[in-house]
């Protein structure tokens, strides 16, 4: 069984720039931030490595950190510029019983993370609802397709980004009715 | 000379009897043979999620009760733990002891619901009957509670909605003392008959390695062969206080994981589950229910990731605070969201007839796929 801050200094030496920074403030559960684009190598790391050995994924959620610049579009609608969207993925060892939160932001305009889905198979699903909800593109994903909303919802619409506007028509149909 | 056969779509679903809701499956069959399975799911999409973001932490309550309608009670005490966890809550003794009982009252009504329907499933329509006449009586323990039969709304922030009735400790202990001469019946009836192990014996075997991999818990991960159970593993509540044993699949009359062995599974749990119920009823100590409720439900700034044993696996709640009356953003890891996602390589190589089998023993619920 492992803290949060050794497996911190484990991911820190191994790892060095792309294991950005752990944050033990927030109450209740620390949080290590890493790099977007070396997830899959540090999950890869993480799963296999003998005195960590995350072998489940518990569970992995987009989360749109609304810290971007406030601004109003040509129908005075306040949308939101710039700032981060974030994956949190949160590891459980069933060997070791230990567990960790990892975090990735990406930025909003070109959300790009890596994929999991070869490391932990239950990502699958999951990282196509961030997709669905927030428009997280995960590099090297099967099959990255909408799962809960329909297949043909419109492109760049993604219902749970804080500056989500309800559409007026869906298909040329008036919604609510 | 041989006959040219080429691939056949065939799709199952939205409106199957043998989905358990509304759920489409897209089988790739050769013949008789089941090649590739693709899950469509969404087509009870409610918006959960974004609904949650709008409302205060209280009012989220109601909504998770819609999530796995056969084990609201279940739902409501994963959130109002968290909640309580990040605003640091220490919840009075009674209250403990009556979420454990419920919460267990629940898992049996839930497995009586995956048990009955599983045989209705395979063609044996009587057990149906008798598991849903007795999930009744837990029904109406429910109902004396809070008023409410399937969405309750009964675990509240910091307590409950209502204080137990008076009769609800002798009331539960006659349905015990009922209902545990009933579970030999099923299982006579059932578990053992012939017709039924064939069509469940070996059929649809799932390793456990695989099992972790693809995030599997609940029964059927445990039918596997690995004893794994959130109450023991990674105790919440008071459940490190009672006695109970978690049953494991042990290939009885087929293979270890097989559809036998997670539906015998969740027979075993049943009794279990009484255990706990008949150890719980007896200890319940005096108190208010609701001195603990705060007045501002206002948590500080923090995230955290409560997780417990639903009837269908670990129900997860993320949960991230800005330090508002609202939530920022509520995440839920559904246990049927991912146990579908094993369903392509369970039903592989198999026929189209154990695609219904292997889906009920899965036992999911689309309220809480879907969300």
């Amino acid at each position: 069984m492992k803290e949060a801050q050794e497996i911190f200094d484990i991911l820190k030496e191994k790892f060095g720039e792309s294991v950005i920074e752990i944050n033990t403030e927030t109450p209740v559960e620390p949080i290590i931030t890493v790099h977007p684009l070396k997830i899959h190598e540090i999950g890869e790391f993480l799963r296999t490595n003998e005195d960590l050995y995350f072998d489940s994924l518990m569970n992995l959620s987009g989360v749109d950190d609304a810290n971007g610049e406030k601004v109003k579009d040509d129908q005075e609608f306040d949308t939101i510029s710039g700032g981060t969207l974030s994956v949190y993925y949160h590891l459980h060892s069933v060997k070791h019983n230990h567990k960790i939160t990892l975090k990735v932001s990406t930025g909003r305009e070109k959300p790009e993370v890596e994929s999991v889905e070869s490391v932990w198979k239950c990502a699958d699903w999951h990282e196509r609802e961030a997709y669905d909800m927030f428009g997280i593109i995960f590099l090297n994903h099967p099959d990255l397709r909408r799962i809960l909303m329909p297949y043909d919802w419109e492109e760049g619409s993604y219902p749970l980004r804080k500056d989500y506007k309800n559409p007026e028509f869906y298909k040329g149909m008036k919604v609510p009715y | 000379m041989s006959i040219k056969t080429e691939e056949l779509v065939l799709n199952m679903g939205p409106q199957h009897p043998s989905t358990h809701g509304v759920l489409r499956l897209e089988l790739q069959i050769e013949g008789e043979v089941v090649r590739k399975v693709t899950p469509h799911i969404g087509y009870l999409h409610r918006c959960f999620e974004k609904h949650a973001e709008a409302m205060t932490y209280p009012q989220v309550i109601p909504y998770t009760d819609r999530m796995d309608y056969l084990a609201s009670m279940y739902n409501n005490f994963g959130y109002v733990l968290g909640v309580e966890k990040l605003m640091g809550i220490e919840v009075p003794e009674r209250v403990q002891y009556i979420r454990v009982i419920m919460g267990e009252l629940q898992r049996i009504a839930s497995h009586m619901v995956a048990l009955g329907t599983y045989g209705l499933d395979i063609g044996a329509f009587t057990p149906f009957l008798y598991l849903f006449r007795d999930r009744e009586k837990i029904l109406s323990l429910f109902e004396m509670t809070c008023g409410a039969r399937l969405l309750y709304n009964y675990m509240w922030v910091g307590g409950l909605s209502h204080d137990i009735h008076p009769d609800f400790v002798r009331l539960t202990k006659e349905f015990i003392t009922y209902f545990r001469p009933n579970i030999k019946e099923i299982n006579d009836l059932l578990t053992f008959n012939k017709i039924f192990v064939d069509r469940t014996a070996n059929i649809g075997i799932l390793p456990v390695d695989t099992a972790i991999n693809y995030g599997i818990t609940g029964p059927n991960l445990r039918a596997s062969g690995f004893k794994f159970d959130l109450r023991k593993n990674d105790p919440y509540s008071i459940y490190d206080r009672f006695d109970f044993d978690i049953p494991v699949g042990e290939g009885m009359v087929g293979t270890v994981g097989d559809c036998w062995d997670r539906f015998y599974v969740r027979v075993l749990e049943m009794e279990q589950s009484l255990k706990i119920v008949e150890q719980a009823i007896d200890q319940i100590p005096e108190g208010d229910v609701q001195s603990a409720i705060p007045k501002r439900i206002k948590p500080p700034v923090g995230t955290i990731y409560q997780r417990v044993e639903n009837p269908r696996g670990e129900l997860g709640y993320f949960i991230i605070s800005d330090g508002t009356l609202n939530p920022f953003r509520v995440k839920v890891r559904a246990p049927s969201f991912v146990n579908m996602m094993i369903l392509d390589e369970l039903s592989r190589g198999h026929l189209v007839a154990d695609i219904v089998a292997i889906l009920g023993s899965i036992d999911i619920v689309l309220g809480e796929i879907d969300r």
